[in-house]
């Protein structure tokens, strides 16, 4: 079909070749001698099948690793996949397209109902949600070319307090919140901008992009995937899917012996610890803390709506059509400015300023709604953490936490119980 | 079943509802290619030639190249591509050249035509050679993004400075946008 339309637009365009010759200044010279025109070369891109076969390779990974992490218990296996994902998805694929920056093609899809989504862009997208709803974060264990290069290189992971570690978490979930505003309202794709590892794929890049992947790699060697934990914005989503998961690594085979080992094993503070034998919670002075915070949901919401809407025009100045609108509003003197190329560029395209203005103002009113969402929402984040506090569960041996636990498989090879 | 089993269970089921409607929402009501690839590329017909091809690509020498639509070339002696404005002869003297690099260069065919052409490994993709050729000439040094260079960025970070928004995703099929006999391509009906 697609072909056909293209055929469709192509044709009459050749039938008008003739026509249109007569408008160039120079005309095309007659030739005496054997000289023949060189034609353009036109190097192919990467072919659509080979988006298909990363496709198959990211399903492959994934299952293997739910298989090495549940049921063959092999921290090896694992070790394995991580060192092909960072080889095949980081320096073969040079990193893109992968699943943190799809969330971006999927908020734009959503929104704007002009963009053409790929369908593998999807597929990077979905895969490895579901499979963290069946088998914990498995994707981040092994498939993730950015969570696999930092955890190749932790050295001497330090212990991070957990309230640190907390107050820490929060930024993922912010930075998914920004990341999808941008991508809806058409601005930019602020993940992909400042992914700091898809520069050391390929090996070339601006010197922030290297330096910012330097950076992360060193601090990795100390604080264990610190991109992971503190600011990728996937990772958000796939620990609130993770901890629904249906089966997940568990550390011990069959009854846990208390030993703590695994603890020392796992360089992310993903283990719980068990409850102490006489720690029993209050549960009336819990249960009522518990009400407060749910009924303080909605009014964090409200209140987060409202801050953000208020903050609609600066997160809007991102955005270069309101930017640039906004400059030849508020100094008109840069119109002068022979050096400012947005400016110059908007001059000589003939474009009135009322169409600018306008459009602009189309996309100011986008953030508008969009940071009501962006402020509801991480209202509603902070709600959810703090109930998420005053809620006891009972555990009686070392578990995995479901929402942080990559899946890594570190503490499996620590855990002496022998299977039964 | 107990208490934590059933909150898992309803929280899975509900995680799996809400993906799958954002799916179907995607599918059903947004554009969804499965065979098409697309691929960021210039449209000729819009860009400026401001210059940020150059420095604004994520490799460290531009994936941006000139190319030489030859078809639309007039093979002129006093190319405005190839010499600087107001060059003190017209020969193949460095100091006569307009590319800063020497990557466009200058054969002569027969009286009086000259044939230029782009080595790609010196070309940066500044553009200089195509404002010139498009001001005087007829047009047919234009930027292109090559794909054997180019990385497919999920968004490009030329397109994300370019001021003219003349780098658009085209599919697969019309990859490269090279100007021929002065026709502009359908490509505002490809794009979308």
């Amino acid at each position: 079909m697609k072909w056909l339309k293209i055929l469709l637009f192509v044709f009459p365009l050749l039938l008008t070749l003739q026509s249109s010759q007569a408008q160039q200044r120079f005309p095309k010279p007659e030739f005496h001698t054997s000289y023949t025109q060189p034609t353009p070369t036109t190097p192919e891109p990467r072919g659509v099948g080979m988006e298909f076969v990363d496709v198959l390779v990211l399903l492959v990974v994934l299952s293997l690793t739910s298989w090495f992490a549940i049921k063959s218990r092999s921290r090896n296996g694992i070790l394995a996949l991580t060192l092909f994902s960072v080889a095949y998805f980081g320096f073969y694929r040079y990193g893109c397209i992968c699943s943190v920056g799809s969330i971006q093609n999927v908020a734009l899809a959503l929104a704007d109902p002009r963009y053409v989504i790929s369908l593998y862009a999807l597929l990077f997208f979905l895969l490895p949600l579901i499979f963290s709803l069946f088998f914990g974060r498995v994707f981040c264990g092994a498939a993730c070319p950015l969570g696999a290069i930092q955890d190749l290189l932790i050295y001497k992971p330090i212990t991070i307090p957990a309230w640190l570690r907390k107050a820490l978490g929060f930024i993922p979930y912010l930075y998914l919140g920004i990341v999808v505003l941008y991508a809806a309202t058409g601005s930019e794709f602020v993940a992909c901008r400042y992914d700091p590892f898809v520069g050391i794929f390929r090996l070339n890049g601006p010197h922030l992009m290297i330096y910012l992947g330097i950076a992360f790699l060193l601090a990795g060697l100390f604080i264990a995937r610190p991109y992971c934990r503190f600011f990728c914005p996937y990772g958000a989503i796939l620990n609130v899917f993770s901890r629904f998961s249906r089966r997940h690594l568990s550390v011990s085979p069959s009854k846990c012996i208390q030993c703590k080992l695994c603890t020392t094993a796992c360089p992310f503070e993903a283990i719980d610890f068990p409850d102490e034998q006489n720690e029993k919670p209050d549960t009336r002075k819990s249960t009522r803390k518990f009400i407060l915070y749910l009924f303080m949901i909605p009014v964090l919401m409200l209140a987060g709506g409202w801050i953000g809407s208020k903050s609609h025009v600066f997160l809007s100045k991102a955005n270069n059509e309101v930017y640039l609108a906004e400059l030849l509003i508020s100094h008109p003197e840069v119109k002068a400015d022979l050096a400012n190329k947005d400016v110059q560029t908007f001059l000589a395209s003939g474009k009135p300023m009322e169409t600018l203005v306008a459009e602009a103002q189309v996309i100011r009113e986008k953030f508008y709604i969009g940071s009501w969402i962006l402020g509801a929402y991480l209202g509603l984040v902070i709600g959810l953490m703090a109930l998420n506090q005053v809620i006891f569960r009972r555990k009686e041996e070392y578990l995995a936490n479901r929402g942080n636990c990559y899946s890594c498989g570190r503490c499996l090879d620590y855990c002496p119980v022998e299977k039964e | 079943m107990n208490r934590k089993t059933f909150i898992n269970n309803s929280g899975r089921l509900i995680l799996l509802g809400g993906l799958t409607y954002l799916t179907g929402s995607i599918i059903f009501k947004r554009k969804v290619s499965a065979s098409g690839k697309y691929v960021w590329q210039i449209d000729p017909f819009k860009c400026t030639q401001c210059g940020r091809c150059e420095s604004q690509c994520v490799k460290n020498v531009s994936a941006v190249k000139c190319v030489h639509a030859y078809q639309l070339c007039g093979y002129c002696d006093l190319c405005g591509g190839y010499f600087k404005p107001n060059s003190h002869e017209l020969t193949t003297g460095g100091e006569n050249q307009l590319c800063p690099t020497g990557a466009l260069k200058r054969k002569y065919v027969e009286e009086p035509f000259f044939e230029y052409t782009i080595d790609e490994e010196l070309c940066n993709g500044c553009g200089k050679c195509v404002k010139g050729c498009s001001s005087f000439g007829n047009g047919s040094l234009q930027l292109q993004i090559r794909h054997d260079l180019c990385r497919n960025c999920n968004e490009c970070s030329i397109s994300r400075m370019c001021p003219s928004e003349a780098i658009i995703r085209v599919p697969i099929e019309a990859a490269y946008q090279i100007k021929g006999d002065f026709v502009k391509p359908a490509i505002q009906n490809l794009k979308k």
